[in-house]
């Protein structure tokens, strides 16, 4: 079996006396889409914020490529040039332009050319239909094209796994399935990706695997057919029976 | 002109003539009372004496352009050393703790001390070491007292400047591999700065007037000019046409800076 590219044996975290990580174990191959169900507060979020280790985590560890990256004082910078991260509401700097939201980490980190990065960020923003309003600021952009910067903010660093924490769940519903197109374009273009979500369409229709997550532990792992249409632990059965039936 | 706009327009209308009407009356009574008092003939020769205020004025604005000068020299020493003092109070490495806390240090004291209070000691002090022409200048040590002053405050607006930037955007930043010092540079402290622009005109307003405090260490400037013509002719009206050019320029400075405020808060409305 090949080794994976990211692995998560018995990542705990607590905030204070509330613990909302309890031992995660979790392989993800490269190339593979996973997706993260669960109610809010299941610790979805948190996990792929102590995967990039935004959040240091207090017990377990963190491998990327086999590497332990959550060892406690490791240089970080070299770590998360390496994984993406995209948030529920967007965090774009609003004193810059999109192409300079795009810009700014390559060229400070990467220490790219100005002219040849100006071009692959030009070309970045045509992959995802975005051409046009590559110069103007996040506010006068919709969240949908907001998101959509975004992605192409953190995809613009090279990174080897995307990770997603719920970046529809501010969206107005109309503006839900131009950034869902996005994730889809990634999908096939091979990126390992993980994903906090609520869109369970989206997650039946395209991880490789679903895995449902409830009080600070992952319930249930498997294919997203098994998942929705056979779950075997009571708490999915339930979980999905309420999210499905609204 | 829907009912609603009938109805407002009507309610306007009553404002304004209220408003008129005691904006009046009050005038109406300032008017008639105060030459009434016993001692308003006095105060009439000695204050507002128009041959005095056109003889001094033309030499006040002259005198005004030192403090102009002084004002504008210290500016971007303010802004310089105001946004260091501001960074070293959020240093956060423990080598640089010593830096916290002479920052720390810094704001209190020069905030606690009446400025005035420091242009005497700094003016009067240093140069008392013995320093030799040009180094014993008020100038220099004047605007040092300034200097010193006023960047403690500006660093402690621009200080809740920069904690007023939310953390999701310095997370964001982190989360690119930026540094911290690449994120402080380009993400938080050009959020910071516009936030606080306005709360900085007002210190400037401030400093355009305290600059006359430098009077009381020697340079003639429109403070010293006016005693020097109240002396000269007897008349404290060349304090009041001092007290005039002031105003022509900060009564502007201000309202611009309170339309920078409300611009700023209607946007994050």
């Amino acid at each position: 079996m090949p080794e994976a590219k990211l692995s998560l044996r018995g990542v705990e975290k607590s905030f204070g006396a509330n613990q909302v990580l309890r031992g995660i174990d979790m392989e993800v191959a490269e190339g593979e889409m996973i997706c993260l169900i669960g109610a809010s507060g299941s610790g979805k979020s948190t996990l792929l914020r102590c995967i990039n280790q935004l959040e240091p985590i207090d017990e377990g560890c963190v491998l990327l490529d086999g590497q332990d990256i959550s060892e406690p004082g490791l240089d970080l910078g070299p770590v998360r040039r390496r994984i993406g991260i995209v948030f529920q509401s967007y965090n774009l700097f609003p004193h810059m332009s999109a192409l300079e939201n795009v810009t700014l980490a390559p060229r400070r980190v990467l220490l790219e050319a100005p002219v040849a990065l100006q071009a692959r960020a030009a070309a970045l923003f045509e992959r995802f239909g975005l051409a046009e309003h590559m110069h103007k600021y996040p506010d006068q952009l919709s969240g949908g094209q907001q998101q959509r910067v975004a992605v192409i903010r953190a995809l613009a660093m090279r990174p080897e796994i995307m990770l997603f924490d719920e970046i529809t769940a501010a969206l107005d519903p109309e503006l839900v399935g131009e950034v869902l197109a996005v994730l889809r374009q990634l999908r096939e273009e091979g990126m390992t990706m993980l994903l906090a979500t609520h869109e369970m369409g989206f997650a039946r229709d395209l991880a490789d695997r679903v895995c449902f997550m409830d009080g600070g532990v992952i319930v249930e792992d498997g294919p997203p057919g098994q998942i929705f249409s056979a779950p075997q632990v009571a708490r999915t059965q339930e979980f999905l029976a309420s999210v499905l039936r609204q | 002109m829907n009912r609603r706009q009938a109805y407002e327009a009507a309610e306007r209308r009553r404002a304004l003539s209220i408003a008129a009407v005691s904006t009046l009356a009050v005038l109406a009574a300032i008017v008639l009372l105060v030459p009434l008092a016993p001692g308003w003939p006095a105060v009439r020769a000695s204050f507002f004496d128009p041959a005095v205020f056109a003889q001094t004025f033309p030499t006040l604005l002259q005198a005004f352009l030192i403090d102009v000068m002084i004002f504008a020299w210290s500016v971007p020493l303010i802004l310089v050393l105001g946004l260091a003092i501001a960074l070293a109070r959020g240093a956060r490495r423990p080598a640089f703790f010593p830096l916290r806390i002479f920052g720390a240090v810094y704001v209190d004291v020069f905030r606690g001390v009446p400025v005035v209070l420091t242009i005497y000691l700094i003016g009067f002090g240093v140069p008392g070491l013995g320093l030799s022409r040009p180094w014993n200048s008020p100038y220099i040590w004047g605007t040092v007292a300034l200097v010193l002053t006023y960047s403690a405050y500006v660093a402690e607006v621009l200080r809740s400047g920069i904690e007023s930037v939310h953390a999701s955007q310095r997370n964001a930043a982190i989360c690119l591999g930026l540094n911290e010092r690449d994120t402080m540079r380009y993400v938080i402290l050009p959020q910071a700065i516009r936030r606080v622009v306005p709360a900085n005109m007002n210190m400037l307003v401030a400093l355009q007037k305290d600059v006359a405090l430098l009077s009381f260490i020697g340079p003639v400037e429109i403070l010293r000019q006016a005693g020097i013509f109240k002396s000269l002719l007897a008349n404290f009206t060349p304090y009041v046409a001092a007290a005039v050019i002031f105003l022509i320029v900060t009564v502007p400075a201000t309202r611009y800076a309170d339309y920078l405020l409300n611009r700023d808060r209607d946007a994050r409305s």
